[in-house]
């Protein structure tokens, strides 16, 4: 083989050149076998730095190139791209990372300088072997899956349909509008939250780019990039879609009240046979089979005999539907806090207690109060309430990290508190006022001025054991007021707990069908924190929304029209280019053992009977190498990252430790 | 001149979790033992037990394979895969007569940079503590031609040992 291999070292200023004696390097480089010429720049990944390997390869005839410098995963494209320029296969270039993974680990100059060495040699030995390879087109089906019809699923969906792509939008529940659509005000305009949302479910309703599909659930996911199938399982609402009209004449007349712990987050009902709420998108109701007369025990039916359309169909099946898709957004939201789990707080046991979402259910003017602020009686209006932030965030023993959007919420109660009961006296006690947002700190001061009373200090304890007289019957919040350096007893009325986001409980199962990965809070892992918040380490899948981090509303939709804008795009470039790192079965070699077939977990793999050898279907390999690790035979090769690269690139590595070759028989 | 045994580890890093936590841990100029010098594949499970003993052969004083954690693995579960070949290899390994030590599987999320980093120091100084595994001196192999001088090499040694004691 006489190839010539020219190396090219990165000084990266003093990042690499400060611990790594790259001088030495060079010289030592340009000594190595096949080397023809070794350089160092200051900053290889300039235009100049990439000139000048550009100019070696076509002026000494390169054929091999290795970039001493970051790692890959910075700049392997940019030395690619100037060696496809200069005329040469661009798979045909490899980086030794001597930054992140040597000269920025350590503080040990010699020890850098060896370990430098060894990469490059390790790297020079690879690359010899290297093939030249060519990417491959890979066509990008113009429909697209959202999973979650929440303000970020309709967001996403109503961008890409309106640029004239088809949608999907599955909903688990029987209606699109998702956490939003439970609220009142929303900060810091307090706009009404339904009068924003609404006319986006209505037009995501009926947008003929968009298949709505509610009271469905994502159950299988194949295929990759471009060419998605996926499998939707259309529960059975008992109603007949083509026959109902939404009178909700059924809704009024059944007889069957159940406690509406979704929704209403407990604190109403809502029938057997129902509509989540009245602006529901579709507008067709649902059986609830758990709970309704006819499925317990035969009898009632009393929506079947009444519909005047005949749209009651207790007979209706689940379906499955089998849908193609080129990309996958998933929007699946968050779940507030339990705060069961802080029993101090007295959720469930003390009665006045409330959840932010039981809090957010009475103050709107359709819930189960229509709107009024009552304590659980329904009858008594609080004298005084105290609002307690960071419920479950900022807290070792539950959630570390803050969720973003409670201290903002918990003004706005305490505005709407002074608003409906104006006597009434407010106490937020907080930790820190996070206010950091568009006009967020000016709402901030207008809650201050309105007269709410706020305590710098995390509460202790909700209880109901009084110790004076004025504290019976109330219920008395513990804080440790830090501004005053005292602690304080509050006898109030009524404690709303300032809720934390969490990520969906079941995420990670929802995750593992889509092949992503989860952080250890559960919300969905970006490709990157900083600058790829919406795509995932899948190809193809996005993410937006409360599934990727607790965030509000104006950030949600940002991300729902960011990852929509990311598939138009590749929508608009029609095919795609896909690395070629994938396997092949020399057909020759292969023995027809089948060990391969059940490693890969993309099915990639097919037994070809007739010929009585296995084969790898070029379209799904993701190139893991499982199989090529795999074959007793060693039939299988795994496209840059052969056996012969990898055991050239251990003797590289290792160059300056060999010891003799054992003599073989 | 310092005669302290620096021993090599040749690192096996996954491309999608380890490879970005070493990455990681550059980034945050994380000091670790720079003793490992690594070897980038798309998964662990591309790792054969070959690569293990071709790089214990060729003056290696142990190998260290870095995969993601169960059930976060980019290719779903090609990590498993390393587990199953590391387990039968680690037996295979310790009828060789090498030490648990020498080869080692360490799961890292992209985010564990320092998890990493401590990893490779610490496997950096239970092999300092064992010394250089010296492959071609301890090993019979060439299907069994040298075993004479081998034997011989190491009952010289024990004299040694003994002599000096």
């Amino acid at each position: 083989m006489s190839e010539r291999v020219g190396v090219y070292i990165c000084h990266c200023g003093t990042n690499i050149a400060g611990m790594v004696d790259v001088p030495e390097l060079t010289r030592w480089s340009s000594e190595q076998a096949h080397v023809v010429i070794a350089r160092d720049y200051k900053f290889m990944c300039s235009s100049l730095g990439q000139d000048l390997v550009a100019e070696d390869i076509q002026k000494l005839g390169l054929t091999r190139v290795v970039v001493a410098a970051c790692s890959p995963h910075m700049h392997e494209k940019t030395f690619r791209g100037a060696c496809q320029r200069a005329g040469l296969n661009p798979f045909l270039m490899e980086m030794a990372n001597i930054r992140e993974l040597n000269a920025w680990a350590t503080d040990n100059h010699k020890a850098a300088t060896q370990k430098a060495k060894a990469q490059v040699k390790g790297a020079i030995e690879r690359v010899l072997h290297h093939q030249p390879l060519e990417p491959i087109p890979v066509q990008i089906n113009s429909n697209t899956l959202v999973v979650g019809g929440g303000i970020a699923g309709i967001t996403a969906a109503l961008e890409l349909a309106n640029g004239g792509h088809h949608v999907y939008l599955v909903e688990r529940e029987p209606s699109i509008g998702g956490h939003m659509a439970q609220w009142d005000k929303t900060f810091p305009t307090l706009d009404c939250a339904a009068c924003i949302l609404t006319p986006r479910m209505v037009e995501a309703g009926q947008h003929p780019n968009i298949t709505l599909l509610t009271y469905s659930q994502v159950e299988a996911v194949e295929g990759f990039l471009g060419n998605f199938k996926i499998t939707v399982r259309k529960k059975a609402r008992f109603v007949n879609e083509e026959l109902c009209t939404g009178c909700a004449i059924c809704e009024e007349k059944c007889p069957k009240k159940v406690m509406d712990e979704v929704f209403e987050a407990g604190l109403g009902y809502r029938k057997a046979v129902y509509r989540p709420f009245p602006q529901a998108v579709p507008k067709y109701p649902v059986i609830d089979e758990a709970n309704c007369t006819y499925f317990i025990n035969g009898k009632c039916k009393a929506c079947q005999i009444l519909c005047p359309a005949n749209a009651i169909d207790f007979q209706q099946k689940d379906e499955i539907l089998q849908i193609e898709v080129g990309n996958v957004i998933l929007t699946t939201g968050y779940e507030p806090f339990d705060p069961h789990r802080i029993p101090q707080y007295g959720y469930g046991r003390l009665a006045n207690v409330f959840t932010s979402v039981e809090f957010e259910r009475m103050v709107n003017a359709a819930g189960p109060t229509a709107g009024k602020i009552v304590l659980r009686d329904r009858i008594t209006a609080p004298k005084s309430v105290v609002i307690i932030h960071c419920v479950g965030s900022r807290d070792e023993n539950y959630n570390e990290y803050c969720s973003r959007v409670c201290c903002m919420y918990s003004l706005k109660f305490a505005h709407l508190v002074h608003e409906r009961l104006s006597e009434a006296e407010i106490y937020n006690c907080y930790i820190d006022i996070r206010a950091a947002g568009k006009r967020y700190e000016e709402f901030y001061h207008r809650v201050m001025k309105e007269g709410a009373n706020f305590i710098r200090g995390k509460v202790a304890e909700v209880t109901d054991a009084a110790r004076t007289l004025e504290e019976e019957g109330k219920l008395i919040v513990q804080v440790y007021d830090t501004l005053f350096g005292m602690q304080r007893r509050l006898p109030v009325d009524m404690v709303i707990l300032s809720v934390g986001m969490e990520a969906r409980h079941d995420a990670r199962e929802l995750g593992k069908l889509f092949g992503l990965g989860c952080d250890f809070n559960n919300f969905f892992t970006e490709r990157h924190p900083k600058l790829d918040p919406v795509l995932t380490m899948v190809e193809g899948v996005f993410i937006a929304g409360a599934c990727q981090g607790p965030m509000a509303i104006p950030e949600t939709v940002a991300q729902a029209a960011a990852a929509a804008a990311r598939v138009i795009s590749f929508i608009g470039q029609g095919t795609v280019m896909m690395e070629p790192i994938k396997a092949h079965i020399n057909a020759d070699q292969c023995s027809g053992c089948r060990i391969c077939n059940n490693l890969c977990p993309y099915s990639a793999i097919v037994y070809q009977a007739d010929q009585k050898v296995s084969e790898v279907i070029t379209a799904l390999c993701q190139g893991c190498g499982t199989c090529v690790a795999a074959c007793p035979s060693a039939a299988i090769s795994g496209a840059h990252f052969t056996r012969e690269q990898l055991m050239s690139q251990i003797e590289g590595l290792l160059w300056d430790v060999r010891q003799q070759e054992l003599v073989p028989v | 001149m310092d005669n302290t045994f620096e021993p090599v580890i040749i690192g096996f890093l996954c491309n999608w979790c380890s490879y970005r936590a070493a990455d990681l841990a550059g980034t945050a100029r994380l000091h670790y033992a720079p003793n490992m010098r690594p070897i980038r594949v798309m998964c662990s499970g591309r790792v054969e037990p070959d690569m293990v003993l071709k790089a214990l052969r060729f003056g290696a004083d142990g190998v260290l394979i870095a995969g993601c954690h169960p059930g976060e693995c980019h290719y779903i579960e090609g990590n498993l895969k390393t587990l199953r070949r590391y387990t039968l290899l680690k037996r295979m390994l310790s009828q060789f007569g090498i030490e648990e030590e020498r080869v080692q599987l360490v799961w890292a999320s992209a985010s564990e940079g320092n998890l990493l980093a401590e990893a490779v120091s610490r496997m950096t100084e239970s092999l300092r503590a064992l010394g250089p595994l010296r492959w071609n001196d301890m090993l019979i192999s060439g299907n069994g031609h040298g075993a004479k001088d081998v034997v011989k090499k190491i009952v010289a040694e024990m004299a040694t040992q003994e002599a000096g004691t």
